[in-house]
């Protein structure tokens, strides 16, 4: 192999398993030793600065960086990074000083937003400071989009939300809820110099062929409208007897809600097998902890009702058999037809998009699927003054990703505006610095604790199912969340090694507790992967391969355990190995500046 | 600074014959500095046992005094360790082994240890031909004092603050050879390829196997002008052959050509397969070997390899006669047989 470029700044990104996998690159491990250090406002920035949500996501994130995390690879369970995350917003001190402060000199130029959920807010956020004029229209009451409308408020309080939406709003954005946007042509008739969509996913899947759906539709609801009709309180109650269909987030929201507002016996149905449910394993467990019943392997057959009231559904019982590919089919057992009881169903088996606003003659392509056409990297659509972004850009995801789409839209926007060229992307702000601090000593704590993830304590059933605005989770405190953050392994913190100053004494082979370190003959990877100490079997995870040494060997030094402990340097007689910490951040329209050194340019 | 090891390890790290990892034979967190050659072959001793499928609790450590001498803190932490007196250790590894034979017995020592204060142990030890492994870790200094001349410093060898050495060394394998030893060896810490078999091959070996094992004192003795820094090592080592160690029953993989390739066959049936790369040597024959050594010297060589084994010759045990089972393992009723057994005695001396 060649030796490895780790001037790529993807290099040692990569090494940071869980900022690589966040959409948004947040730096996770800077924030948890933050969190260690008492210093929550600073944490929060830090995620504020590249998540902009950290109160929400602290308690809502899909949390794609959890099952990326190196914990899961050396012990078992990740660091609860997104719970660390609400400790931050949780104790945070005064932040709103640390912000950009308006009002920003105008550059004269006005962009439109359509939808305010969190990818227009993340516009918004990014191009405000930079003296932009943004109007931002939706056609709910307030800002937020579903986080407001859909996520519940007993896993997402209203203040939280409220506050996190005003840091943004404050800066001066133009704002006009309770408007729906019915023209797109009409829009554009206003000259902005962009308009940006941000309109999310909002059609609710249906089974409108079902047999008994019109008969019955007083009792059948669309999961998500009903959720934002609970949460803008049209909805304050619902029957004793609920069926919720389909095996998603969603699905977990519905039956919770009906939980709170008068359902006792509310039941999951869902095609798939249980452990196929698109529903988080975190959701699923929450859900059954409040008595609900999840039935898997059933497709439903039709809405039964007696004498125009809905009386149940009936399911086909099916089993999942997958073919070589591994591709899932259900074929029905020969058990007989299910009955379930319910007076009420909520339909939650999916969203779309859906763009009846947009004149199809304006240049804007759609695809076959109805999807404008977009550009993966600028989000800019064929009408080039036309970006998209969040659910709106490439159908249902969630917040984090709408985030880290927006913190792109905007710097495309900004490009735009600047008469750029918007593939000409900024690079990544980089940083790397030595954490010697002596002969043995780190500036971070290299130590590996090996506790057990810590649980986030609850609020009494008894308690929450009384009161749908009553958070269930508590958030860690203050002395629980120091022993979690000890469990992260600073995996920013790097092991740069420096061939020509190594003299091959292996004292760092022999010391790496997992065995990383190698010292052998180069290869092409797939046999230099073999060769080492422990054969090198996750190729998700780079090789780090230096130059040629003295004897003619490479060090090889596999990514994947490494424990970031430092004593591989520690054992180095010659500083061969140093620890450095590698400080990642992406790029925005514009720099939120930070109140402390690492993150100042 | 660390003093504790991470508990962690790698998930897949593999597991020998008695379902142990690697993990199972290792020691402390090492205090010697931070590249000592000691350490590697403390590493190489943790690969060598976890490779043989020892049970750590058959094992027993025993060292004098030196950095040398401390390493057995660092490797096999669960098996049985004394650190004795300096130059002392050969006594008691003597002891231990005569009491309870059924144990692999490491001898660990340092050429402070052994070619000066422990001389006239040392000697003593091979001649009887003990069943120990025998490891001197070779700094040419006294590390742990740091770092004065010792006994096997090369003549002419700079010292770190620019002492020329004005006496003869001694070659501790010659010597050992000279003596009757049945098994020496001679490695460098910087080369595990080659330790790791020759230190297998030594535990498997019934009688005295002596290793002298280069390892650069990367503190005190690793500067230019060195005749045991990494760099002057590397450059002056000499292999006398490759060696491969074959377990008891296990298949022979490596084919060597005809002529070049010698087997010898252990005690307990495993193989030491030598492809010799020096011809004029033959590892069976004293004299062959002392003259090899001698060459070497001339041409500022050190050689490496297995040099000399002898399977023929008994142990301490064997010359004694002593019972199968272990002296500690003897209860009362065999040792005091009683008046009888006694009065029997007593007349075959009459
Ligand atoms: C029940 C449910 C629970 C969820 N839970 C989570 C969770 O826990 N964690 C998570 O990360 N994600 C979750 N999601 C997904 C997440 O809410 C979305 O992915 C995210 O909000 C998408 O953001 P967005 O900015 O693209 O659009 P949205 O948040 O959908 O916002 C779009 C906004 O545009 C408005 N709008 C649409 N069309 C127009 C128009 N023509 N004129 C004016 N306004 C318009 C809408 O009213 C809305 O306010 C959940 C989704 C659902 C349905
Ligand atoms: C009886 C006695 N004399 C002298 C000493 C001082 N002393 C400690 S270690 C040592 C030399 C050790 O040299 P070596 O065996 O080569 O070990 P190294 O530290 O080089 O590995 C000496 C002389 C001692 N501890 N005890
Ligand atoms: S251990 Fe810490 S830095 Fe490493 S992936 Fe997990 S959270 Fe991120
Ligand atoms: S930091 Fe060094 S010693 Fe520690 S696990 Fe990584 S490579 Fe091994
Ligand atoms: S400890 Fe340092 S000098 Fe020794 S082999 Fe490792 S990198 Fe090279
Ligand atoms: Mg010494």
């Amino acid at each position: 192999m060649k030796p490895t470029n780790t001037r790529d700044p993807e290099y040692y990104h990569k090494v940071v398993d869980c900022q690589y996998a966040c959409p948004a690159h947040t730096p996770v491990p800077e924030y948890i030793r933050l969190i260690a250090a008492e210093k929550y406002t600073e944490a929060y920035m830090v995620n504020w600065e590249s998540n902009v949500f950290p109160g929400v996501l602290g308690r809502t994130c899909d949390r794609p960086c959890e099952p990326a995390c190196r914990r899961v690879r050396v012990e078992e369970e990740p660091v609860a990074i997104c719970r660390l995350k609400r400790v931050a917003a949780d104790q945070k001190g005064d932040v709103k000083q640390l912000m950009p402060q308006g009002p920003f000199p105008p550059n004269g130029k006005r962009i439109a937003l359509i939808g305010g959920g969190p990818a227009s807010l993340t516009v918004a956020r990014d191009l405000a400071p930079l003296g932009y004029e943004i109007h931002l229209f939706d056609e709910q009451i307030a800002g937020g989009g579903m986080m407001r409308s859909q996520i519940p408020s007993f896993r997402l309080p209203e203040t939280v939300l409220n506050e996190e939406v005003g840091f943004i709003l404050d800066m001066g954005i133009h704002t006009q809820f309770l408007t729906y946007v019915s023209s797109l042509r009409e829009v554009l008739s206003q000259n902005y110099d962009a308009v940006f969509v941000g309109t999310g996913a909002p059609k609710g899947k249906d089974l409108t062929n079902l047999p008994g759906r019109s008969e019955g539709a007083a009792s059948i609801h669309i999961g998500i409208e009903w959720l934002a009709s609970v949460a803008f309180e049209h909805t304050k109650s619902i029957s004793k007897k609920v069926i919720v269909l389909g095996g998603g987030n969603t699905a977990m929201d519905c039956c919770r809600t009906a939980r709170r507002l008068g359902g006792e016996e509310v039941k999951v149905v869902v095609r798939s097998p249980f452990s196929e449910m698109k529903a988080s394993p975190w959701e699923k467990e929450d859900a059954m902890h409040e008595d609900i019943q999840i039935f898997d392997n059933h497709v439903p057959l039709s809405f039964e009702v007696e004498n125009g009231k809905l009386i149940g559904m009936k399911f086909q019982k099916v089993k999942a058999v997958y073919d070589e590919k591994g591709k899932r089919q259900l074929i029905p057992t020969e058990e007989p037809d299910v009955f379930i009881e319910a007076d009420e169903v909520l339909v939650a088996i999916g969203q779309q998009n859906s763009f009846p606003w947009i004149e199809r003659d304006l240049g804007l392509e759609f695809d076959q699927w109805e999807m404008p056409v977009v550009d993966r990297t600028t989000f800019q659509s064929t009408l080039p003054k036309v970006f998209f972004g969040g659910d709106a850009a490439f159908g249902p995801e969630n917040v984090i990703t709408a985030v880290a789409q927006g913190h792109q839209a905007a710097v495309s926007i900004h490009l735009f505006c600047q008469g750029k060229d918007l593939m000409d992307r900024p690079s990544p702000y980089t940083n790397l610095v030595s954490q010697k601090m002596g002969i043995h000593e780190w500036s971070y704590d290299s130590q590996i604790a090996a506790d057990h993830r810590y649980a986030v304590p609850q609020a009494k059933k008894s308690v929450t199912l009384k009161d749908r605005k009553k958070e269930v989770e508590l958030g860690f405190d203050v002395p629980t969340a120091y022993k979690e953050t000890q469990r992260c392994l600073n995996c920013d913190v790097q092991t740069v090694f420096s061939a020509d100053r190594c003299i091959e004494c292996d004292a760092c082979m022999d010391v790496c507790p997992t065995s990383c370190i190698n010292f052998t003959e180069n290869a092409e990877e797939d046999q230099l992967r073999l060769n080492l100490l422990v054969p090198a079997e996750n190729t998700s995870q780079d090789l780090l391969v230096s130059e040629n040494l003295k004897t003619g060997r490479v060090m090889v030094k596999d990514e994947d355990v490494c424990l970031h402990c430092g004593l591989c340097a520690e054992r180095c007689p010659t500083s061969a190995w140093d620890m450095q910490k590698y400080f990642y951040s992406v790029t925005k329209a514009y720099q939120v500046p930070a109140p402390f050194p690492s993150l100042q340019k | 600074m660390s003093y504790l090891k991470p508990l962690f390890s790698h998930p897949k790290l593999p597991k020998n014959k008695i379902g142990y990892t690697l993990k199972e034979y290792e020691g402390s967190l090492s205090t010697l500095c931070a590249g000592c050659g000691h350490d590697s072959i403390s590493a190489a001793i943790v690969r060598a046992c976890f490779e043989l499928s020892i049970e750590p609790h058959r094992v027993a450590k025993i060292s004098g005094i030196g950095c040398s001498s401390k390493t057995p803190t660092y490797f096999l932490g669960n098996s049985h360790g004394f650190n004795s007196v300096h130059g002392r250790m050969p006594s008691v590894a003597t002891g231990a082994n005569m009491a309870n034979k059924e144990m692999v017995y490491f001898g660990v020592s340092g050429d402070g240890d052994s070619a000066s204060i422990g001389m006239g142990q040392f000697v003593h030890v091979i001649r009887r031909n003990l069943n120990m492994v025998y490891v001197v870790m070779n700094n040419g200094c006294y590390g742990l004092t740091k770092g004065q001349d010792s006994a096997t410093a090369d003549q002419g060898s700079i010292s770190k603050s620019g002492h020329v050495n004005p006496f003869q060394a001694i070659d501790l394998a010659s010597l050992a050879i000279e003596l009757g030893a049945s098994f020496v060896a001679q490695s460098f810490s910087g080369d595990k390829q080659q330790l790791i078999p020759l230190l297998k091959a030594a535990i498997q070996h019934q009688g005295f196997a002596f290793l002298n094992v280069i390892s650069p004192c990367v503190t005190f003795n690793n500067n230019p002008g060195s005749t045991k820094s990494y760099d002057y090592v590397r450059e002056h080592i000499e292999a006398t052959s490759v060696l491969d160690f074959v377990p008891h029953q296990e298949e022979i993989k490596t084919q060597y050509d005809e002529g070049k390739s010698t087997r010898v066959e252990l005690h307990d049936g495993s193989e030491i397969q030598l492809n010799k790369l020096s011809m004029d040597w033959n590892p069976e024959d004293r004299v062959s070997v002392v003259s090899a050594l001698q060459n070497a010297r001339e041409k500022q060589e050190i050689l490496t390899g297995l040099l000399y084994i002898n399977t023929e010759w008994k142990d301490l045990h064997g010359t004694l006669n002593t019972t199968k089972t272990p002296l500690n393992r003897l209860k009362e009723e065999e040792l005091c047989p009683g008046t009888e057994a006694l009065n029997q005695i007593n007349i075959g001396f009459r």
